[in-house]
């Protein structure tokens, strides 16, 4: 068992849900495929679908929702 | 009773602009500002600011109790929304009346009419302004049918609870519109939570004209003329100039006429804006937005007005400083909107340091900005940095010192649109003056 963090690829603010009212992408323990989307980041009011880069189970957000992120940062955390 | 202090409830250029406008006239203007706007312009040159929050939009400048709590500590008698954030919510305006200050910009009952489709069109109808010929909801495909069969071929189904181009459907022929509003209705659902569309005629290739309006608590209202603004990217201007070239001066008068009107008809107060779309002969009612438009400097070029001005004096309870007689439109002015964006990327955002800047200058230029050298573009907010806007007597001469000044403009550290303005003014539809609000995104298309 390894571990693997997936990172903003932009600065902005991160969401863990589509949109304030719907459920979160995924919640820790989830089993994710490689390609599916864990979360958002809003720049410059335009949205970008964060996408898992490794399959794995999903052990931990490391930004909480609606949390300002630097280009780099890890936002979750994979155990492959 | 003029005012004697304003919050800026805005950031960037336009908070600036505000800040300006306050100072001219003798007014204390506070800024706001969130973490990351703690060093910005807008805040340097105001005379007090209040920290409203973190640096996401939703904790800073859209949290309408953090700007009203600012506005009531800083004892200060008026708002000034700007555009975007909270300048057309109508509970944020209604806040800001409830709290014994002054909304700069029309009553919120007037922003809640013109925000809400229906009652808008139902508005342009009393006013006898005309609007694109649509039904009303549609409960079935047969009646969708029946209703197009009204309006003419092509159609657009849309949401009655859509907005921003989202909802939206063509459909050329009855047998295409039978699938399309089974389809659009799904996705109404889905998207708005109402499964309400209804139909309205596909217009090909309309030119989007504006007209700029001012009116008092007095009951004067007066049109500044129009602004062309057809050259947008998903709904997004880029480039807008006045006067509209191309435009008959009989269509002129009648959307000017028009566009009082209609303001008149809702009970109008402040600096707004009557869009329309033209096609041929014809032109149809869309939107008004009730707050100052981020291309006024064109109608303030052609006109000598300073409709920022005007807004406070009449938020101050004054008349108009002009009446319509004395509004004249003299020359040709355009401006280039500097985004934030790499247009070689489909204009990917491009927050970051600004690691050089050169302003153009010299005769009939202005630049509206409060980006400096150094300054970090935060990813946070709209990608707007800078206006540029220029005037000259005539349209060709307009076109000449807009290239001039293109060509002076120097930003380094991130992608801007200038670069895409410098082509821009190089395509014959550009030229001439015939584009439409088509044509930007069919040239990006090909490119």
């Amino acid at each position: 068992m390894g571990s693997h963090k997936i990172t903003s690829r932009t600065p902005g603010v991160f969401y863990h849900r589509p949109s304030p009212d719907a459920d979160p992408y995924v919640t820790t323990g989830a089993s994710v495929a490689e390609g599916d989307t864990v979360g958002l980041v809003e720049v410059m009011k335009t949205f970008h679908e964060v996408k898992a880069d490794a399959a794995g189970t999903v052990s931990a957000f490391l930004v909480e929702n609606e949390d300002e992120v630097t280009i780099g940062q890890d936002l979750v955390e994979l155990e492959t | 009773m003029s005012l004697q202090s304003v919050l800026v409830a805005n950031r960037g250029e336009i908070a600036l602009r505000v800040v300006r406008a306050c100072r001219e006239l003798g007014i204390r203007a506070v800024a706001v500002y969130s973490d990351a706007d703690a060093e910005a312009a807008h805040v340097r040159m105001a005379d007090d600011a209040a920290h409203l929050g973190k640096s996401a939009a939703s904790k800073s400048y859209l949290n309408a109790d953090a700007v009203l709590e600012a506005a009531r500590s800083a004892g200060v008698d008026a708002v000034h929304p700007g555009y975007g954030f909270l300048s057309e919510r109508p509970a944020f305006a209604a806040a800001v009346e409830e709290a014994g200050l002054v909304f700069v910009g029309p009553p919120s009952s007037v922003i809640s009419t013109m925000g809400d489709k229906a009652a808008a069109r139902t508005v342009a109808r009393r006013a006898e302004v005309p609007v694109v010929p649509g039904s009303d909801e549609v409960a079935s495909v047969d009646d969708a049918v029946a209703a197009a069969e009204e309006v003419g071929y092509p159609v657009l189904v849309k949401a009655s609870a859509g907005g921003g181009g989202r909802g939206i459907r063509p459909a050329a022929t009855a047998d295409e519109l039978r699938d399309v509003v089974v389809e659009a209705q799904r996705e109404a659902a889905s998207a708005f939570g109402s499964d309400a569309v209804y139909v309205e005629r596909a217009l090909q290739g309309p030119k989007h004209v504006e007209v700029q309006v001012l009116a008092d608590t007095h009951g004067n209202v007066v049109h500044c003329f129009e602004r062309e603004c057809s050259l947008q990217r998903r709904r997004q201007k880029i480039l807008e100039e006045a006067p509209a070239p191309g435009l008959s001066p009989a269509i002129r008068e009648s959307l000017c006429d028009a566009a009082v009107r209609l303001s008149r008809e809702v009970g109008y107060v402040g600096a707004g804006t009557v869009e329309f779309l033209v096609e041929g002969d014809e032109f149809f009612f869309i939107e008004m937005n009730t707050r100052i438009q981020v291309e006024h400097p064109i109608t303030e070029w052609v006109t000598g007005l300073d409709l920022v001005a005007e807004q406070l004096r009449i938020a101050g309870g004054a008349e108009l400083s002009v009446g319509q007689d004395d509004i004249v439109c003299r020359g040709a002015s355009i401006e280039f909107r500097v985004n934030a964006e790499d247009p070689d990327q489909d204009f990917l955002p491009s927050p970051g340091e600004v690691t050089g800047l050169e302003l153009p200058g010299g005769p009939g230029v202005r630049v509206d900005t409060a980006l400096m050298a150094g300054d970090v573009v935060p990813p946070f907010y709209d990608s707007l940095v800078a206006k540029l806007s220029v005037w000259a007597p005539t349209r060709a001469e307009a076109l000449a010192r807009g290239r001039r000044a293109l060509a002076e403009y120097r930003v380094d550290g991130l992608p801007t649109t200038i670069g895409l303005h410098r082509r821009l003014l190089d395509e014959r539809a550009v030229v001439d003056g015939t584009y439409d609000i088509t044509t930007l995104e069919t040239w990006l298309a090909q490119r």
